[in-house]
Order: structure tokens, then C-alpha cells, then sequence
């Protein structure tokens, strides 16, 4: 199987829920397709959705929720 | 208590701003700083810097164990929180007290009873200054909610309680867009406040925001002179000026009255600014909020009237009585501030983080730049995205846009997209320069002059 990573478009900081009180876009075992929101990346108090541009179980996440990231940096890591 | 060694918790040109006044009233000033500001320009003229954690703002400048323990390891006296981040935040102030710092601001009641937009307006109407039509109070039902517009009419605007800054504010054109509205506007405000607490306000068409800066010793609370702000975009200020436009003498002085009474009725300490809703047509004023610290747009008023805000907050912190008399106090031309930000306005103003690969800033007379920009500085994406306050004083407004005109040509900023082409083109606009400019005046000009911002 291979694997794919999902990698963060903006430089900012990393989000895996919507909200604070709301439950994360995506789990470590969830089904991605392409075009699914996984989290969003804040960049100077502006949020962006990161969207999947890969399909596949999300194996795991590599940055930790509310990390500070890098353009272009691996986010979560798929297989499929 | 004389203040030796203050902390400064905030980053950015503000940080610039409060080394500034208190190095001029012999300070001892520590820079707290993120991971991410390691290089900034604050950090490397401070006298002594600390890091006080990683770059989201949650875990460094909004942290407020963080920030205390910097304090108390590095012997400081008093810490100034600038604005944004912790400076409006009632538990900081409190938290800053309880280890024996001086909080540069108003007390912890005081930020709270003012960050309540409910119990701020209550406290307007007490104090007989006048608030917008509308609910009052929280508006606990959909139904009470239509109770109260049979008075007030629409548009309305649903307002979150424990909002601020323009954020949590709907507008409902009708019946059925607020109960359209009316949910989506309390999960959202619970969801963004952790308070679901909703009121209503008439919204007043084609109105001007204009603000009063106050300053009070705990004591006696002077005012100097209003502001207009009213060139907003989403409710964010793009353009600043003092004195207020074709402000008639009489209505200035019943405004800048009202403030000062609002910040007497609660012994205000510090540097607050009342903000108004101002009804050219009409000539009437409303209270919108009340901000309980200095502001971005400080600047345009110290330029009117040569008092330095910061330097005053400072030593009233200290203990000092106002150091000014009301009839001290007076207007001398004409200031306006140009807010120029790391975002692209033709790409809907897509904030942009990045190296600065060139910078000349302008200079001469009546100009002033407050930023910490430098050449090869690398701007970050975890915070706001201002990156240079250009602010241009003249004798009167004519000068004041003159000489705006003329730095923004000086100005050059390389390597990120910015605002300053947008302010090259309002400087220019008719509708600028007559000023026939209220809140929701920029979004559709923005819209018919898409072309020019390409």
C-alpha cells in the first residue's frame, strides 16, 4: 500500500476541529477522499480549510492540533 | 510605586511604541517574545528580552502563566499589554495584581464590566449617555426579540454580549431573516465567546464611527478630542483622522462630555477610548463600546494635540495623578493614519506572510511611520498582519492629504503584497477627500473600482 501525505498549503497554525467545542474534521482510521476538509491552517487570524488533494485512510496525523507549520509541510500521512 | 523594570507583553510595532515611552521616562524595558519573534526588531532593542513560548499566540502571548512567570524571573515591576492578546482580558489584569505587577491599564473589573457590551451599555445609560435604540438588555427569546422591534423598526442587528471589535454581528432586514439569523447567531457566539448572550441595535444607515479618547487617574478622567474612523472594511479600520470632519462645535463638546462621564462613572484608570455611532444627518450620537486600552490609532490623536498616550498611561500606572488639566488640552491641525497591512486587495485581502525584501520608508515634515519593519525582516503568519502606521499631520486636513499623498509615493515595501496601493487610490477618491465617508461606504466602492486594485 502506498502512502501519501497530506501536506499544509499556508504557513500558520494548525487546527483539527472547526471549533474548540466541536469534534476534529478527521480521526487516525477515517476514510479521505479528495476534497475533504482534514483541519485548517490560521494565517494571520484568517482560517483556511486544508483540503485533501489525495485519497486514502488517514493513518496519522504528524503535527499536533494548534502546532505552529510550515508551508508545504506534511500534515497527515495516508495510506491507500 | 515608580516603575523600574517593565515587561512588555505584546510584539510588533506596539511593542516598538511602549520601549519608546518608557525608555523617554528612563525604564528598564524586557521584551516578552514568542519562538517567532527571536529576531524581531522590539526584541533586538530592548534591554533584556524573554521567550515566553512557541509561536501560536495561545501558548506565548496569550498565555497568562507564561507571561507572569517572565515577569517575575526577570524582576519586573509592572507589565504593558499593548493591545489585542491580553490587554482586554479582566483575569490578566487580576492575575497581575495578585503577584504584585502592575497591570498598565484599568482594573480587572473595570476591563470586565466594559467587555460585557450589555452591562457597558447599561452603564452608558446610567452615566445619561446616549445608546442606540434596541434591546437594552440580553434577549433571551426569538419572541421577545420581535417584541422589541415593533419599537425600533428594521434593519437590526443581532449583537453577541460578550462580542466586540465588529466580530458576532448580524444584520436582519426583516421578520424572517431574524429568525433566519437569530439561531446562527447564538451558536455561533457561543461557539466564539463561550457566552450564546444576544441583544438588539437599530442599525443607524450611512453612519460615521467616531471615538472619544479618554484618560483618568482612578480620580478625575479628562478627554482629548475625538476620532473618525468611519473608512472601515468588515468593520476593521483601514484609515484614521482627528479631529472628526465637519464636526459641528457644539455636538463635540456634548461627545466628548458623554465620554468623559462614562469613564468618571466608573473611575476609569488609564487610556480607554469611547466609541460613538455618529448620525450626520441628524446630528445624534450613540455608544457602541468602550475599548479599555491604548489603541492602534493612538497616534492621529497625540499628533492634534502633542500629548504622548503611552508615556501618560505609564505614569498614571505608576501612581502619578493626570498629568495634564482638561484646559491643557487642545487641537493643533489636522492627523490621519493610514493602516498599511501584509494583505492583497485583489485577492479579496488575503493576508500574506513573508520576507520583506525591501523597505524605504517615508520621512520629512508632519510624516510619521510607527512600525517594526525592517529590510530582510520576515514577516509571521501567527499574528496580525499590520505592517507599517503611516500617519501624516498637517495645519489643517488640506495639508494632512497632502502630505499623505506625498509619503505614500516614499513608501515602498517589497516582497509581500500590501495595502498601500489601496491608500494610494483613497487618497485621491472624491469621495475621501469630501469625505462623504461612513462604515459601509468602502466595501462597494471596493467592488466599482475592482480594476484598479488588480
Amino acid at each position: 500500500m502506498a502512502k501519501k501525505e497530506i501536506l499544509s498549503p499556508l504557513p500558520g497554525t494548525f487546527y483539527r476541529r472547526p471549533a474548540p467545542d466541536q469534534p476534529p474534521y478527521k480521526s487516525e482510521g477515517d476514510a479521505v477522499a479528495v476534497g475533504d476538509v482534514v483541519g485548517l491552517v490560521e494565517v494571520m487570524k484568517s482560517f483556511n480549510e486544508v483540503k485533501s488533494e489525495v485519497a486514502g485512510k488517514l493513518v496519522r496525523f504528524l503535527v499536533e492540533n494548534e502546532e505552529a507549520v510550515m508551508a508545504g509541510q506534511p500534515l497527515a500521512e495516508l495510506e491507500g | 510605586m515608580p516603575i523600574r523594570t517593565l515587561l512588555i507583553a505584546n510584539r510588533g510595532e506596539i511593542a516598538l511604541r511602549i520601549q519608546r515611552a518608557a525608555r523617554e521616562l528612563g525604564i528598564r524595558v524586557v521584551q516578552a517574545h514568542s519562538a517567532a519573534d527571536r529576531d524581531s526588531l522590539p526584541v533586538r532593542l530592548a534591554d533584556e528580552a524573554i521567550e515566553i513560548g512557541p509561536p501560536p499566540a495561545k501558548k506565548s502571548y496569550l498565555s497568562i502563566p507564561a507571561i507572569i512567570e517572565a515577569a517575575e524571573k526577570v524582576g519586573a515591576d509592572a507589565v504593558h499589554p499593548g493591545y489585542g492578546f491580553l490587554a482586554e482580558n479582566g483575569e490578566f489584569a487580576d492575575a497581575c495584581e495578585v503577584a504584585g505587577l502592575v497591570f498598565v491599564g484599568p482594573t480587572g473589573d473595570t476591563i470586565r464590566a466594559m467587555g460585557d457590551k450589555v452591562e457597558a451599555r447599561r452603564l452608558a445609560a446610567e452615566a445619561g449617555v446616549p445608546t442606540v435604540p434596541g434591546s437594552g438588555g440580553r434577549v433571551r427569546e426569538l419572541e421577545e426579540a420581535r417584541e422589541i422591534l415593533e419599537h425600533t423598526g428594521f434593519p437590526v442587528m443581532i449583537k453577541a454580549a460578550a462580542g466586540g471589535g465588529g466580530r458576532g454581528i448580524r444584520v436582519a432586514h426583516d421578520g424572517d431573516e431574524l429568525a433566519r439569523l437569530w439561531p446562527q447567531a447564538r451558536a455561533e457566539a457561543l461557539a466564539a465567546f463561550g457566552d450564546g448572550g444576544l441583544y438588539l441595535e437599530k442599525r443607524i444607515e450611512r453612519a460615521r464611527h467616531l471615538e472619544v479618547q479618554v484618560l483618568g487617574d482612578g480620580h478625575r478622567v479628562i478627554h482629548l478630542f475625538e476620532r473618525d474612523c468611519s473608512l472601515q472594511r468588515r468593520r476593521q479600520k483601514l484609515w484614521e483622522e482627528a479631529p472628526a470632519v465637519r464636526l459641528e462645535p457644539a455636538i463635540r463638546e456634548k461627545l466628548c462630555a458623554a465620554a468623559v462621564r462614562l469613564a468618571e462613572r466608573v473611575r476609569y484608570k488609564g487610556a480607554g477610548t469611547v466609541e460613538f455611532l455618529f448620525d450626520e444627518a441628524s446630528g445624534a450620537f450613540y455608544f457602541l463600546e468602550m475599548n479599555t486600552r491604548i489603541q492602534v490609532e493612538h497616534p492621529v490623536t497625540e499628533e492634534i494635540t502633542g500629548i504622548d498616550l503611552v508615556k501618560a498611561m505609564l505614569e498614571i500606572a505608576a501612581g502619578a495623578p493626570l498629568p495634564f488639566r482638561q484646559e491643557e488640552v487642545d487641537v493643533r491641525g489636522h492627523a490621519i493614519e493610514a493602516r498599511i497591512n501584509a494583505e492583497d486587495p485583489a485577492r479579496d485581502f488575503a493576508p500574506h506572510p513573508g520576507r520583506i525584501a525591501s523597505l524605504e520608508l517615508p520621512g520629512g515634515p508632519g510624516v510619521r511611520t510607527d512600525t517594526a519593519l525592517f529590510a530582510g525582516y520576515e514577516v509571521p503568519p501567527f499574528y496580525d498582519s499590520l505592517l507599517v502606521k503611516l500617519i501624516a499631520r498637517g495645519r489643517d486636513r488640506a495639508e494632512a492629504l497632502a502630505r499623505l499623498e506625498r509619503a505614500l509615493a516614499e513608501l515602498s515595501i517589497g516582497g509581500v503584497p500590501t495595502t498601500a496601493g489601496l491608500h494610494r487610490l483613497l487618497v485621491r477618491a472624491p469621495e475621501v477627500r469630501s469625505w462623504d465617508v461612513y462604515t459601509a461606504w468602502l466595501e462597494p466602492w471596493l467592488e466599482s473600482n475592482r480594476q484598479k486594485l488588480a
